[in-house]
């Protein structure tokens, strides 16, 4: 990592924070799973924080970002509160979607997210729609869309990477490549190499160590500032790793990849550990501060995790809301 | 009354609204300077730019999700999808995407626009030029369809559906874009959910959608004639949301229905319409409630099959005469 910049020092703390705000809302989506206390499944970020933060830390709060099934890394970074997400993880009343989305469609439109997704790649359109939007309509937001290694292989993704090409689009297609697309490693599934899909279309490609927040945020900033001033569109592919399974039933992974190397980025490759390291290494924080962070967070999702639990349910008569939106008068 | 085509209407309808909001443009394959294979958006690009008349490559499932994401950013797309057979290419983003962004969100997105598409056969266009896929996307929560049956219909309900703030399918006969119908010059919308009444009758209820409408007046017409029948004919306009009531008093007053639609018989719109009518009217019938849909096989080529796979007004009048004379009829 590269010398701080010591008045960028409040900066450096808030990404700290939203990383760790990610993998504690992690930790207690997990538990709560294992407790039988939410329904269904959810696919976990844990490993990833640093591309979520990153990117999302070079936005503005009018930009955009469209998400994936793996998405509450996004929904945290771009904003969201943990007492929103929490409710609509249970499908509760309060949650960000009233509890009809759930983990895999958690969208916070006040924030500039379009909404996690459920289809791998399916939001590719939505993404560079919202770019087509933004340029006709002249708003200067840029948008972010968020997908994994695995979407590579959807179509929809290189039709509208083609259509952004074309039209200058102001979108930044951010490929989080944490190496495994559900159970299967990404050289099994993707040939040659991930950015050359891109630059096909002739649009600029960058590869990023997804593990370092500074070098993700550095590159993002500029690219955004670029993107907003009509250099669109661009596509980063983000070295990382996903540390649980595909999602929190992926217990059993030996079948697809070995312990050790799990250990390995764990231990070795930890973006919150190695950025922690950093901030105490350049004297922006203490290993005190640096813990008092994390207490603090982990204070907050418990909080808001037992308010979520306490939360009510929605009225049955919401289940016929909001199939179609009232035409304004 | 001045006459125009249904393309024209169309048109009309399309830069009429555009001209009232600049959020509104269009996108989807050839539409710009060559607008359209049938010609419907001529002239609109020299009036509105490439800007807001979008060529795009042919990439249905992609334009088809930039219009998703335009939609819920604040523009109010209308997707031009050259044939209605394309749809199954961009099921995963209407069907998974805008009709359920709404719902999914809360309410707190919306996807407000408009596919326009085309229905029918007997174009000589074989079975992947062919399809009347409504019924389809019927099935769909969140999507309302919208299926004119004239020139005139096709100006109202094209403006009411860009107004509104729900993704709509607008599904167009094909073989009518040059049919010419009367159409006001001053400015008209004709809301969803509202059936027409086009003729009145006393002793069997034809609905019948789109492509279909003409097929009823024509039965309608020969029924009178040649039998002293009085049919009373039922567009319904939009299928979501449906006019159930209009449907209903209709049946319940002549105790006889036959609905008619260019969708494949089986599981589609004449199934769904029947059914209410078994549901909500059946004290009030003296016959069973028919069917009269596209044969189920893929629309062949050959003319003289593919003659044979389409509701006709002579099968509409046959079918009606057994009805009023009570005769029992070979189901499907």
């Amino acid at each position: 990592m590269s010398p701080a910049n010591k008045t960028n020092s409040e900066d450096y703390l808030r990404a700290y924070r939203q990383m760790v705000r990610i993998r504690v809302f992690e930790d207690n989506a997990n538990q709560l799973y294992l407790s039988a206390k939410m329904p269904g499944l959810t696919h976990m970020y844990t490993g990833q924080e640093a591309v979520a933060v990153g990117i999302c830390e070079a936005l503005e709060v009018s930009d955009k970002i469209t998400s994936t099934h793996r998405g509450h890394g996004h929904c945290v970074a771009k904003g969201a509160e943990f007492k929103e997400m929490f409710c609509e993880l249970l499908g509760k009343a309060e949650g960000y979607c009233r509890g009809k989305g759930g983990s895999m469609h958690i969208a916070d439109q006040a924030h500039g997210n379009l909404g996690a997704n459920a289809i791998v790649g399916g939001s590719a359109g939505i993404a560079t729609g919202a770019a087509l939007s933004a340029k006709r309509l002249g708003t200067k937001d840029v948008t972010v869309c968020f997908f994994g290694d695995g979407a590579l292989g959807q179509g929809l993704l290189y039709e509208v990477m083609n259509m952004a090409a074309l039209w200058k689009l102001p979108v930044i297609y951010a490929c989080e490549n944490n190496l495994y697309g559900e159970y299967t490693k990404v050289e099994e599934m993707a040939a040659g190499a991930l950015t050359a899909r891109a630059a096909a279309f002739g649009i600029e490609t960058h590869v990023v160590d997804g593990q370092d927040v500074l070098a993700v945020n550095r590159l993002t900033r500029d690219l955004v500032e670029r993107a907003r001033n009509g250099e669109g569109p661009f596509f980063v592919q983000l070295d990382t790793y996903r540390y649980y399974g595909h999602h929190v039933g992926d217990i059993n992974r030996e079948y697809y990849r070995s312990k050790e190397e799990e250990t390995f980025w764990k231990t070795k490759r930890d973006p919150i550990a190695n950025f922690g390291a950093w901030l105490t290494g350049e004297k922006i924080a203490t290993e005190d501060e640096l813990k008092a962070i994390n207490e603090a967070v982990r204070a907050d999702a418990e909080a808001a995790v037992a308010y979520a639990l306490a939360a009510p349910y929605p009225d049955a008569a919401e289940v016929r809301l909001h199939v179609y939106a009232d035409n304004a008068a | 009354m001045r006459q125009i085509t249904l393309a024209k209407a169309v048109n009309e309808a399309i830069a009429e609204e555009m001209r009232r909001d600049p959020t509104i443009f269009l996108m989807g394959e050839d539409v710009a300077e060559a607008g359209t294979p049938f010609k419907v958006l001529s002239g609109l690009v020299e009036e509105f730019g490439r800007e807001r008349i979008i060529d795009t490559p042919i990439s249905e499932p992609g334009f088809m999700g930039i219009a998703v994401g335009a939609a819920m950013t604040g523009s109010r797309p209308i997707v031009d999808l050259m044939f209605g057979d394309f749809l199954f290419l961009v099921m995963d983003q209407l069907c998974n995407q805008a009709a359920k962004t709404h719902y999914m969100s809360g309410g707190k997105l919306k996807a407000p626009l408009v596919l326009r598409t085309n229905l029918g056969a007997t174009r000589r266009s074989a079975a992947q030029h062919s399809q009347s896929l409504h019924g389809l996307l019927a099935h769909i929560p969140g999507l309302k369809i919208a299926l004119p049956s004239s020139a005139y219909e096709a100006k109202g309900l094209m403006k009411t559906a860009i107004r509104d703030d729900n993704p709509v399918v607008i599904f167009e006969d094909k073989l009518m874009y040059n049919d010419k119908a009367p159409v006001p010059e001053e400015e008209y919308l004709i809301p969803f959910g509202v059936a027409n009444i086009l003729r009145e009758g006393r002793d069997i209820t034809l609905i019948a959608t789109s492509s279909m409408v003409q097929v009823a007046q024509k039965a309608a017409e020969m029924l009178a004639a040649e039998s002293g029948i009085s049919a009373e004919v039922i567009d319904p306009r939009t299928i979501v949301p449906l006019d159930e009531e209009t449907i209903l008093k209709s049946v319940r007053k002549t105790g006889r229905a036959i609905v008619i639609d260019e969708g494949h018989q089986s599981f589609g719109v004449t199934a769904e319409i029947a059914s209410r009518i078994n549901e909500k009217a059946f004290y009030y019938l003296d016959a069973p409630v028919q069917r009269i849909g596209a044969m189920d096989v893929p629309v062949p080529f050959s003319p003289v099959l593919e003659d044979l796979t389409v509701p006709t007004p002579q099968i509409v009048v046959e079918r009606a005469r057994r009805s009023v004379k009570g005769e029992l009829f070979d189901a499907a």
